[in-house]
């Protein structure tokens, strides 16, 4: 008795994991843009984005990485956009944000309409990492999982280290902060802004990816189903810390997988209210996250969302 | 009165693309998206020979030159042409005329680039669409059903936006409407039409309202991002509609679809002749004057326009903000509220899944295009079903419907863009120096 | 390229920069020697700051060309600045709050390119400025600093970047006498040391002190050179001004005896939620105009925040002609006859983009005649807006035309006239001159004291000790949200007020003319 409820607990987990890695990528991408000033909601178009063109390039090529870099590619491509716009000719973000959330989840439909209910032809699949993965309980569930996944675990230490311990991540952090300062220090506000748009892009087209090539393995329309706007309320409630929205992602993915798991279990509670529990879960989650930080905006980088003028 | 001059330079002026990003974290793609898009950035023009270019994408002088902090000039020299952009001391009216054709205009060669890469003849495509939305009665009896709730909808928000309350919920006020109204009409069948209808109104209106209330209250205590929370509530509403239409409330003889029992007819909303079009478009032209009179000429309308400008003034002068946010809510979610009322009675006559189509989302596009001014939210929402009708029209010839949500994306995007185009002045500027490749002369707007 | 003077480290030739609409700097020519003080002087709006923000490399020229030890150099970016060796301080500190000093100071750095040991920066920032005798805490964050630190940091990190010409912009105005003081001794250790520094201001005494050399600005024009030796204070301000100035306020009229505002041992909180005001007491008579002195951030802004409802009192109590207001919402302030100025007048006194219209009614939307029920009367709103601009004399082309449009004194004059059409019976006026010529700034004044003359209580919160001299009938002075002291007309002493500024000293103070025995901690 005591092993299967141990099992269960495991296979939770272990799903929570996969289940929060697409949130984890579109979060660190956003946290990425938001520290250097720049509020990007497009996050659940470009999501997508991402995960269509990853699956259709991966039906074409029968490559992975060829997915994935696709996604990454489209998925910058979007972010460029909301960079002109918002960087260079100083639109409202979240409007330009807005547009290119409806335009992304167009695009992906109409891209993907032929390959829905088209099988791929490869997918992410779990390998095991030696060694690690016989540590109990927490090796079944974090090292019995996929590239991608790995490769996020190392992504938020990197991230961390870049914010904290580095020159660039520095003046990044410094260009959301007080642009005027790092203006007059010689640092380009316009170029960091696009750069770090951009590569915020491109990891939540990587997180789109992870949906239709590893987590469902498949194309289906709007997949995303608000995890893009869910990784939006966990990098304020990771307070734009990387190793917080990890914890965060994890907990959304633990909230999902679970609602699965009730249901296969044949509880009486309908589908359709479990499914309403990720949501309901974030907005709980960001009032909470709001009003402990009320008034003091801990965290947030203070020029975010204010496009950058020259007096 | 300072506005500086900034320059641009464009993807081919500008050398090794080598952000700092790019060297310190990035995956290899990153520079050269920076270049794809023209490499924005700001940057110095070239003069002389002992100029100092740090290159727009560039990001770091020693990048480029490779020289320290020693001398006066780090870099070398970059020629050719730079794009400038400058911020026109007034805002050209000339530009903010032309905008919106220049945009529509550039949306639909946006568009059609699409299709042509993916296959299709633009121009056939886009024939069919304007022949399915305007080119017949049937066409456009339908483009007219299809704007009315998306008129409502877009008069709800865009009261909201006047706040900038992103109310990005009217999807799924729209649901809570349509549920609310569908709820009195099933209970109580037999109600005279007048009375039944007048109690439909009111619960879909309520409905909404409330739904809006549940973000509205934690945005006026504490401030929590109203964006993300009417957002999450649009999934929580689909769902509710769905657990209804799916569960409960399903017609036993409804061969297993997603639907309730139909209506009785005095839940019917009464049609113009014997078309689909029915009283809700009276509902959103009425809404549509109501509320442009109220922003005008009233004192609430007066501080909604002053909050929306300057929180901070209106704070001073003394305005009560969080009660506005409640109130400002409760007024856009129940307009919201009435088009999914208007859906189910005018309509449908039973509550259904996918009741509303993304009108809600529709809305938001509608209302910033129309720059929320109510007189323009009716000839935009005229278009915007068209551009529905029309997806659904090209449907049948194996074209995705998602073309329509696509050029709205696109049409939002490029407007901005415009817009953009009327507050800033963009100039090729010749900078002299050696060598000077010439750069491509109009500002890339996207590439669609 | 060399130039002829072999002196000169920065020259600045026919240096010319056009905003729309404005030409800030018409072919100004500017000279600054090796190792020396040179005071940059003109009146607001002279061109002065523009004309260094061009050499710091934040703007760039239009014409004109500039030489930095004789060789030609186009400042394209405050980095190419810095590399030739110039760094400035802005009158708003560049730094970013929420980093530490040290931070602050490698911000921007070429080296070390990659990974960052603060350890090794700390510890020679340490050492940079001791050499100076400008303490900082290199670990300390900037929020944590008060403004004078923050300035050290400022010029520790120009330093830090090997400039050796420092442009300083209106440096003293955030700091007390002493401090600024202090700083004067700092700029002469760093011209001994071979060091040249550019001090920009509009203070004559100061130019008096310490400057070497002085440069007058006006209009945009370099209108002379001159040394310390041959310039007197007359001759530089009617150098500055380009006219005699003077003229005189009109008259004092006695105090009358009721007291109207009366607040007593206030404390409250500050945006960082530490305490910003700590056991405030003043009273303020009708007819009377109350001073409030003090270096910027020491609990000024707060001050008029919960006096006028915007911000809540953690404890004691305020009182207006015997009415308790204290926590009363701003409306209900509003309502008893509190008129506000405030420090932000754009910001928060206004809505840029709205009308001239819409602005005049931003308090009076409520009541007759411009209200008319749940409407506002359009007629009666521009009648009110076309007798305001028309009384006061305010420059507007037209009344629908979107505020921002306004010059700064047309659009504070406006605001003034605003807040006296309500007939308040307390004025709260914040930095109300502040950025404004002299010619704004003499009406303002004047709008004053003609309301002080008829009875209203006014505070006044000002960093200008010579528009308090001018104006105020007691100085309190605020240091770290308390009142060190409160001085009468009589007893003003410079001196005294710079000590209280500084934290350092109190002194006897005294209540309302017409209320004795007063409560001050």
């Amino acid at each position: 008795m005591e092993q299967t409820a141990m099992a269960f607990v495991t296979s939770v987990l272990a799903a929570a994991v996969a289940a929060g890695t697409p949130i984890l990528y579109a979060a660190l991408g956003e946290v990425v843009t938001e520290r250097s000033g720049v509020l990007n909601l497009s996050l659940e178009g470009t999501m997508l984005v991402g995960a269509v063109s990853g699956f259709l390039v991966t039906v074409r090529t029968g490559s992975l990485a060829a997915g994935v870099v696709a996604a990454a590619v489209a998925g910058g491509l979007i972010a460029a956009l909301h960079a002109f716009l918002t960087v260079t000719l100083k639109v409202n973000q979240v409007v330009s944000g807005l547009s290119l959330t409806l335009f992304g989840t167009g695009v992906s439909g109409y891209l993907g309409k032929p390959v829905i209910g088209v099988p791929t032809p490869v997918s992410f699949k779990p390998v095991v990492v030696p060694g690690l993965a016989r540590i109990p309980v927490l090796g079944d569930v974090l090292f019995n999982q996929d590239i991608l996944v790995y490769a996020s675990y190392v992504l938020v230490v990197a991230l961390w280290f870049f914010f904290y311990r580095t020159r660039p991540g520095l003046h990044m952090q410094s260009v959301g902060e007080s642009p005027e300062t790092a203006d007059a220090l010689g640092i380009n506000v316009f170029a960091t802004r696009y750069a770090y748009t951009i590569i915020g892009g491109m990891l939540t087209g990587i997180g789109g990816s992870y949906l239709s090539l590893a987590y469902a393995p498949s194309w289906i329309e709007y997949m995303t189903a608000g995890r893009g706007w869910i990784a939006i309320a966990l990098v304020i409630f990771a307070v734009w810390n990387p190793l917080r929205a990890m914890l965060g992602a994890y907990l959304f993915g633990g909230i999902d997988a679970l609602g699965f798991r009730i249901q296969v279990l044949g509880a009486i509670i309908p589908s359709f209210f479990l499914k309403m529990m990720p949501y309901i879960f974030t907005i709980a989650v960001l009032i909470f996250a709001t009003a402990r930080s009320r008034n003091y905006r801990i965290g947030a980088p203070a020029a975010l969302g204010v496009p950058y003028e020259r007096e | 009165m300072t506005e500086d001059a900034r320059k641009v330079t464009t993807g081919t002026a500008a050398p090794t693309g080598a952000t700092r990003a790019a060297e310190a974290e990035g995956p290899t793609g990153a520079a050269g998206a920076a270049g794809a898009v023209g490499g924005i950035g700001e940057v110095r023009a070239a003069g002389g020979t002992e100029e100092a270019g740090a290159a727009g994408s560039t990001g770091e002088a020693r990048a480029a030159g490779g020289a320290g902090a020693g001398g006066a000039a780090p870099g070398r020299a970059l020629a050719g042409w730079s794009i400038k952009v400058e911020k026109r001391p007034e805002i050209s009216p000339f530009w903010m005329a032309m905008a919106p054709v220049i945009s529509v205009a550039m949306a639909l060669v946006c568009g059609g680039i699409f299709l042509r890469l993916t296959g299709y003849d633009p121009f056939e495509v886009y024939r069919l669409m304007f022949k399915g939305a305007f080119g017949s009665r049937y066409g456009l009896v339908e483009t007219v059903v299809k704007a009315t709730p998306i008129l409502l909808a877009t008069i709800g928000v865009s009261v909201a936006f006047r706040m900038l309350l992103w109310n990005i919920g009217a999807e799924g006020q729209i649901y809570m409407g349509a549920f609310a109204a569908s709820w009195v009409a099933l209970s109580h069948p037999g109600w005279p039409p007048f009375v039944l209808l007048t109690a439909m109104f009111i619960a879909g209106a309520v409905a909404g309202a409330l739904w809006a209330l549940l973000p509205a209250l934690p945005r006026a205590i504490w401030g929590v991002n109203e964006i993300i929370t009417t957002l999450m509530l649009n999934y929580v509403a689909i769902y509710w509609v769905d657990y209804l239409v799916y569960g409960p409330w399903k017609d036993p003889k409804g061969f297993n679809f997603p639907l309730t029992p139909q209506f009785s007819n005095a839940a019917w909303l009464p049609c113009l002749g014997n078309t689909r079009i029915h009283l809700g478009l009276v509902f959103g032209l009425v809404a549509a004057v109501a509320v442009s009179v109220m922003l005008s000429r009233t004192r609430w309308g007066y501080e909604i326009r002053v909050i929306g400008e300057n929180p901070a003034a209106a704070r001073y002068a003394g305005m009560n903000i969080p009660r506005n946010v409640v109130l400002v809510m409760l007024l856009s979610g129940a307009i919201a509220g009435i088009a999914g009322m208007g859906e189910v009675a005018g309509i449908t006559h039973r509550l259904q899944h996918g009741i509303s189509p993304g009108y809600g989302y529709t809305a938001i596009i509608v209302a910033w295009l129309a720059k929320l001014n109510p007189a323009g939210i009716v000839v935009t929402s005229f278009l915007f079903g068209g551009l529905l009708v029309a997806g659904y029209a090209v449907q049948i010839f194996g074209i995705p419907a998602d073309i329509a949500t696509m050029l709205q994306g696109s049409l939002l995007f490029f407007v901005l863009g415009g817009e953009a185009l009327a507050r800033y002045r963009v100039k090729l500027v010749r900078a002299g120096g050696p060598a000077g490749r010439a750069a491509s002369v109009t500002p890339r707007l996207g590439t669609g | 390229m060399l130039s002829g003077d072999a002196a000169c480290v920065v020259e600045m030739r026919d240096v010319t920069k056009r905003f729309p609409g404005v030409l800030a700097n018409d072919r100004i020519t500017f000279r600054v020697h090796a190792g020396e003080v040179h005071a940059l002087l003109g009146e607001n709006g002279a061109g002065k700051s523009t004309l260094m923000n061009i050499l710091a490399g934040l703007y760039r020229p239009d014409a004109g060309e500039i030489l930095v030890k004789g060789r030609r150099v186009q400042l394209g970016s405050p980095r190419h600045a810095i590399a030739a060796g110039i760094g400035m301080v802005h009158q708003h500190f560049r730094l970013v709050q929420t980093f530490t000093v040290a931070q602050n100071i490698t911000l921007g750095m070429p080296q070390p390119r990659f990974v960052l040991n603060m350890r090794a920066i700390e510890d020679e920032i340490a050492r940079l400025s001791s050499t100076y005798g400008l303490r900082v805490d290199p670990r300390a964050k900037i929020w944590q600093l008060s403004v004078g630190e923050q300035q050290r940091v400022e010029i520790v990190k120009m330093l830090y970047r090997g400039a050796n010409i420092l442009i300083l912009d209106e440096p003293t105005a955030v700091l007390t006498p002493q401090e600024a003081r202090d700083l004067f001794a700092t700029l002469n250790r760093m011209k001994q040391a071979g060091r040249s520094i550019i001090f920009i201001t509009h203070k004559l005494d100061e130019v008096m002190e310490v400057a070497d050399r002085v440069t007058v600005l006006r209009d945009g024009r370099a209108i002379t050179t001159l040394d310390r030796k041959d310039a007197t204070p007359k001759l530089l301000a009617n150098l500055m001004v380009g006219r005699e100035i003077g003229g005189t306020m009109p008259g004092k009229k006695e105090a009358c005896s009721e007291c109207v505002l009366r607040i007593s041992g206030v404390s409250a909180l500050g945006d960082r939620g530490t305490l910003a005001l700590r056991g405030v007491s003043l009273e303020v008579a009708a007819g009377e105009v109350l001073g409030i002195a003090g270096v910027a951030g020491n609990g000024q802004r707060e001050l008029a925040e919960v006096i006028t409802g915007l911000r809540r009192v953690q404890e004691g109590c305020i009182m207006l002609r015997g009415a308790d207001i204290t926590n009363r919402t701003p409306l209900e302030v509003i309502r008893c006859g509190v008129g506000h100025i405030p420090e932000d007048r754009l910001g928060t006194g206004m809505v840029p983009n709205l009308s001239v219209v819409d602005n005049v009614i931003l308090k009076s939307y409520r009541s007759r005649p411009v209200a008319k029920g749940p409407f506002i009367h359009a007629r009666a709103a521009r009648e009110r807006a076309a007798d305001l601009v028309q009384r006061f004399q305010v420059k507007a082309a037209g009344l629908d035309r979107p505020i921002r449009l306004l010059s700064g004194g047309n659009s504070q004059k406006l605001l003034l006239a605003r807040e006296i059409s309500a007939n308040p019976s307390l004025l709260v006026a914040v930095h109300p001159t502040r950025g404004l010529d002299i010619g704004a700034t003499e009406a303002i004044h004047r709008m004053l004291i003609e309301q002080r003359n008829r009875g209203v209580a006014i505070l006044l919160i000002s960093e200008d000790l010579e528009e308090l001299a001018a104006l105020a009938d007691r100085v309190a002075v605020l240091f770290a949200g308390r009142v060190m002291g409160v001085l009468r007309r009589d007893e003003w002493d410079i001196e005294r007020i710079g000590l209280m500024m500084a934290g350092s000293a109190t002194a006897d103070t005294t209540g309302c003319s017409a209320d004795k025995g007063d409560r001050v901690s």
